[in-house]
């Protein structure tokens, strides 16, 4: 019995030991000024996104080969899963070294827990202030001191198409886009009738909010849905506007495939697009590297003949929009990595490598525009010349709290008959949302 | 206990070769990050370093020969461990949930009972969670009951290749249920017309066409009534297993006795052999229950956080960590826990008389 207890100490001490010995081996230097590890925390781990944030690793390694860039990427939902992971590393005090934030009131969350900082001086001498546009700079900034560093520029109001079902069912597009929902319910009809599906939708993690957004924005128009986000709000929820919003909102709903909720996440509903099942789908313009990106991360489709791309309805000269930013935690492990990072972010070479591939358009003004796609060409147009409005599925007009509460509340409309009744229901929880979640003052 | 002391060379030497080893391990990993590739072992070597030094007291302690001190010793650090991880962290989440913290900054100003009023009286969402979870746990446990007693009676009959069929029957508990989930939901894919498949492909190529549903996407609660399909047939197999162990303790003689007397097979089950499974059942119940009350991951994999089939454990997760909403979040854990707590604790209690009885 005796020899045995000894024989489990022997076998405890070897463990100890060889855990002691083999740790130095394994273990780099303790993180200095001269370099370390520099831990990125994103949620681009789909096609496109995760070849454009390598396409900037590599630059960063080529610039500071002491700075060994560790990848945490979390899949899924538009970043929810991703948040709610980095959460628990803030709450436990290990934040990783930066981490991507949606520009906007997202980002000043983490402000106002203090769990960042603020980047005037990295502004300053990156000379930043004038290649970010103005408006840009405005939303990402709490009294005038910029709390992240914006890496691209995406718009959410794309409505994708498959030319061959429009065609073979008869409809056409006007130049522009359809100018309302109604007459975009009216080209609907006529696919129906050919036997396909008019709208494709995704899951209820993140497409259908994101739709509701694109149809509310439709019948608002760009400053009465900003109104319903400022304090105090100029927009009343329980008015006339919303209420028509919502109405349409329900009509979309009856020409979205039957098995929405049971896809995997956006690109399952993008791809009905491509294999001609459904006619129109309503997604970022992140779907353009999906659909046309060479296999295995692509579709290799061919823009304009394969598939094409309007405005939403009734958002002709708006572009709404969301961008992707790094930012500088507080009390992180490799302050002088954070910054190595965020400046090939921040940099011209940076985003050029990085936008392309993920089918956004540069944050900076000074990109070489030759690079990009056609369709990003065309954005960055639209990015100069319409009116700007702020994404709320994607977090820039909204805080959390606020924002998961609309979900839910969209989520228990999306479970009803979606009939007046439950408009007016929706409708009214909506109302309160604005004043025990947003602003409070809410009219 | 210094009657028995008894000094042995020896085992002083490990005693001090043991606390040197701890404590130079503890030291090495203390105020660094010991990484192996992304793996960070700083805490498992902090904890081993603290096992070994205190393998070290161990050895000391079994010096003086006296087995309730030893075995106090022994016990010690899993007791520390339990007091701080499970009954500190409950009393912590208690606390949380009376609470005003909403953000990412904690707030413990006191809210009283303010949380569970709401979810309770203002609040839809919960409302749907209770009633699904109602559901769920009815239909799971009836079904496993019914099934797993039904393949024990059969598997009881001294048919050949017995343990294959017990192995087969067994074998979906192996898995996991976000696997499961995963699966079940492309078999149960309610998608109708051109986008047909799984099992309503199936049965459309059966030419049954009738059969052809919208499985849990059913109007409620027949809707959230299909998500038990995937969990019965993942435990009846465990359930079977439970019952067919109790049959088997049930002596022949009893059976022999009843046909004697001349009872049919069917009453021999029905007046021996279920009456005496009466404790198998309520082993049963008790396992399947506190594995329903808070199911989470089979839900999350097969309804895609469709509200329709919301229950407490992913309505905590979102409002937790999407909304920041720690004090909500706090107040449905901890409801959760009283749900399991008036499940298990009866057991439990009964448990402890009988052993004290016997």
């Amino acid at each position: 019995m005796s020899k045995k207890i000894y024989g489990l100490f022997a076998v405890i001490i070897a463990v100890a030991t060889v855990l002691s010995a083999c740790g130095p081996a394994a273990t780099p230097t303790p993180a200095a000024s001269a370099g370390g590890q520099v831990e990125v925390f994103s949620w681009w781990v789909g096609p496109g996104e995760a070849d454009g944030l390598a396409a900037m690793v590599k630059i960063f390694e080529a610039q500071y080969p002491n700075e060994k860039f560790v990848n945490a990427a979390v899949a899924g939902g538009a970043g929810t899963n991703a948040q709610a992971v980095l959460a628990t590393r803030l709450a436990a005090g290990d934040p990783p070294d930066s981490w991507q934030a949606h520009a906007g009131m997202a980002t000043f969350a983490y402000a106002n827990a203090k769990q960042i900082q603020p980047l005037d001086d990295f502004y300053a001498k990156n000379n930043l202030n004038s290649v970010f546009p103005k408006s840009l700079l405005g939303l990402i900034s709490i009294d005038g001191h910029p709390y992240s560093v914006p890496v691209n520029i995406h718009r959410s109001n794309v409505m994708w198409y498959n030319p061959k079902v429009l065609q073979a069912a008869g409809v056409t597009i006007p130049s522009g886009g359809f100018a309302s929902w109604s007459d975009f319910f009216a080209a609907c009809d006529k696919i129906k009738a050919a036997g396909k599906t008019c709208l494709s939708l995704g899951p209820e993690g993140f497409t259908a909010m994101h739709l509701w957004e694109n149809v509310m924005i439709g019948t608002l128009g760009a400053d009465k849905w900003s109104g319903l986000w400022t304090t105090p709000a100029t927009t009343d929820w329980n008015g006339a506007d919303v209420k028509q919003g919502l109405a349409n909102f329900a009509t979309a709903l009856s020409y979205t495939n039957s098995d929405a909720s049971t896809l995997s996440d956006w690109q399952p509903a993008s791809k009905m697009v491509a294999d001609g099942d459904a006619a129109f789908n309503i997604m970022g313009d992140w779907a353009y590297g999906y659909f046309a990106n060479p296999a295995p991360n692509g579709l290799a489709l061919k823009p304009h003949t394969d598939f094409d791309w309007t405005p939403t309805p009734g958002t002709q000269n708006i572009f709404v929009f969301l961008s992707d930013s790094f930012v500088l935690p507080v009390g992180n492990k490799n302050p002088q990595g954070t910054l190595d990072w965020l400046t090939v972010a921040a940099s011209k070479a940076g985003q050029e490598a990085f936008n392309p591939l993920k089918g956004s358009i540069c944050a900076r003004t000074d990109c070489d525009q030759a690079l990009f796609s056609e369709y990003s060409q065309n954005a960055a147009k639209d990015w100069a010349s319409n009116a700007i409005v702020g994404s709320l599925t994607h977090e820039v007009v909204s805080n959390p709290a606020w924002k998961t509460q609309i979900d839910t509340d969209l989520k228990l409309f999306l479970a009803s008959a979606h009939d007046a009744a439950a408009q007016a229901t929706f409708q009214s929880a909506l109302a309160a949302d604005c004043k025990t979640k947003g602003a409070g003052a809410c009219p | 206990m210094f009657r028995s002391f008894r000094f042995r060379p020896t085992q002083l030497i490990l005693a001090i070769v043991l606390m040197l080893v701890g404590s130079a391990s503890l030291y090495y990993f203390s105020g660094r990050d010991v990484k192996v590739g992304t793996t960070d072992l700083t805490s498992l070597g902090l904890l081993i370093g603290g096992l070994v030094f205190y393998g070290g007291i161990l050895v000391i302690v079994s010096m003086f020969e006296n087995e309730t001190v030893l075995s106090i010793a022994l016990l010690l650090p899993s007791i520390v461990a339990v007091a701080i991880f499970v009954y500190g962290f409950i009393g912590w989440s208690i606390r949380v949930s009376l609470s005003q913290w909403q953000g990412l900054r904690p707030d413990y100003t006191w809210a009283g009972l303010s949380q569970y009023y709401n979810l309770f009286n203002n609040d839809p969402r919960f409302l749907i969670d209770v009633r699904n979870t109602a559901v769920f746990t009815v239909g799971f446990i009836v079904g496993c009951l019914v099934i797993g007693l039904g393949l024990a009676i059969l598997l009881d009959q001294k048919l050949k290749g017995e343990s294959l069929f017990r192995g087969i029957f067994l074998f979906p508990m192996s898995i996991s249920f976000i696997a499961s989930g995963v699966v079940w939901a492309w078999l149960m894919n309610p998608a109708t017309g051109d986008r047909l498949t799984g099992i309503n492909m199936i049965f459309h190529l059966l030419h049954l066409d009738f059969l052809i549903n919208l499985w849990y996407t059913n109007p409620q609660p027949w809707g959230m009534a299909f998500t038990v399909i995937p969990a019965v047939w993942q435990l009846s197999g465990f359930t079977m297993a439970l019952y067919l162990g109790g049959i088997r303790s049930i002596s022949d003689d009893l059976r022999e006795a009843a046909r004697v007397d001349g009872a049919t097979e069917f009453e021999i089950y029905r007046y021996i052999i279920l009456p005496m499974l009466q404790p198998v059942t309520l082993s049963a119940v008790i396992i399947l229950g506190h594995m329903s009350l808070k199911i989470f991951d089979l839900i999350v994999a097969l309804g895609k956080q469709d509200i329709r089939l919301d229950v407490p454990g992913i309505y905590m997760w979102d409002t937790t960590f999407k909304a920041n909403n720690y004090a909500q979040g706090a107040a449905i854990g901890v409801l959760m826990l009283v749900s399991v707590a008036i499940l298990v604790v009866p057991y439990l209690v009964q448990n402890m008389r009988t052993e004290t009885e016997i």
